[in-house]
């Protein structure tokens, strides 16, 4: 049988891969914007596995809302990109310095 | 069966997420990002959530991820550029990566989340379509609707943000309803004029 632990280190490389996304595609605010959703879908991935072995449905209902977060947070962040590509022709994130913070 | 078929779904899942990061393309990116979805659904599916599953490849695929293929398309980026620091951060990247696994893999191993501590539960009989109904319904109703009012923010954000209000033909409400008739017709009062004759035809 699977156990919880599978699913759980399944989900844990999962994360830790879109951390490395993270670190290596610094400069894309598109592939950043995946990785992001890749990390949402290691906790979801957590989450079921939780709600699963513990017998409670509550956990998939909390990945309901988190799904529904995520849409909102992909169309937003999207809408951005199109935004800032329209205004400065490029979405380098080190060409993105007009605050100079 | 069931343990050869899981980790077929992780290796191919983990091996879509690796590419999505190393990937020159965004668009291939965003394909392998289906890849991953599609495996993360069907991890899904052995874990009994059905609903989630099949949202998952609707929502997702089906929305969220054209959206990305929509806005790499639309949008002409220099990829080449954008590679420039990879391989400078790759062993910063692994060090990280490689570091955080280690870690969640000493919390979460067989060790504590092992079988003994959860043992696999039998196959529900009841549809998880229902019982996520129903708890959606009753329990959880106020932070459903609070999450359809999120939806809406969203809407109504990502379309002001992409709009623009110059260079198109709008009507102005407070404008039309401000109006009165002398700012359109001017009437002028003056002496009749005689006709002269020849000059006019």
């Amino acid at each position: 049988m699977i156990a919880l632990s599978d699913y759980l280190i399944v989900a844990a490389i999962l994360f830790s891969l879109s951390v490395a996304g993270i670190f290596l595609n610094r400069k894309n605010i598109i592939i950043l914007l995946m990785c992001i959703e890749l990390m949402l879908l290691a906790v979801n991935l957590n989450f079921i596995a939780f709600s699963h072995y513990a017998g409670d449905a509550a956990g998939q209902v909390f990945v309901f809302f988190i799904l529904t977060v995520a849409a909102a947070e992909a169309a937003i962040g999207l809408a951005i990109l199109v935004v800032l590509f329209r205004n400065l022709s490029t979405i380098n994130v080190d060409d993105l310095n007009r605050l100079k913070g | 069966m069931e343990k050869i078929l899981f980790y077929c779904f992780a290796a191919i899942l983990l091996f879509a997420a690796t590419m999505v990061i190393t990937v020159r393309n965004p668009v291939r990116a965003a394909l392998f990002l289906v890849l991953a979805f599609f495996t993360s659904a069907a991890i899904w599916l052995m874990l009994e959530a059905e609903f989630l599953a099949i949202t998952l490849v609707l929502v997702y695929v089906g929305a969220v991820l054209v959206l990305f293929m929509f806005v790499v398309m639309m949008l002409d980026i220099d990829t080449s550029s954008l590679k420039e620091g990879f391989s400078r951060y790759l062993p910063l990247g692994l060090f990280v990566a490689v570091l955080i696994v280690l870690e969640l893999i000493a919390v979460l191993g067989a060790a504590n989340f092992g079988l003994e501590q959860f043992p696999a539960p039998e196959a529900s009989t009841e549809s998880n379509t229902k019982v996520l109904g129903r708890l959606l319904y009753t329990v959880y109703v106020y932070p459903f609707e609070i999450a359809s009012v999120i939806l809406t923010v969203a809407i109504v954000a990502a379309i002001m943000l992409t709009l623009r209000p110059h260079k198109r033909k709008t009507q102005d409400p407070a404008q039309q309803v401000k109006v009165r008739s002398k700012d359109r017709v001017r009437l002028v009062k003056m002496a009749s004029e005689k006709r002269q004759d020849g000059k006019s035809s």
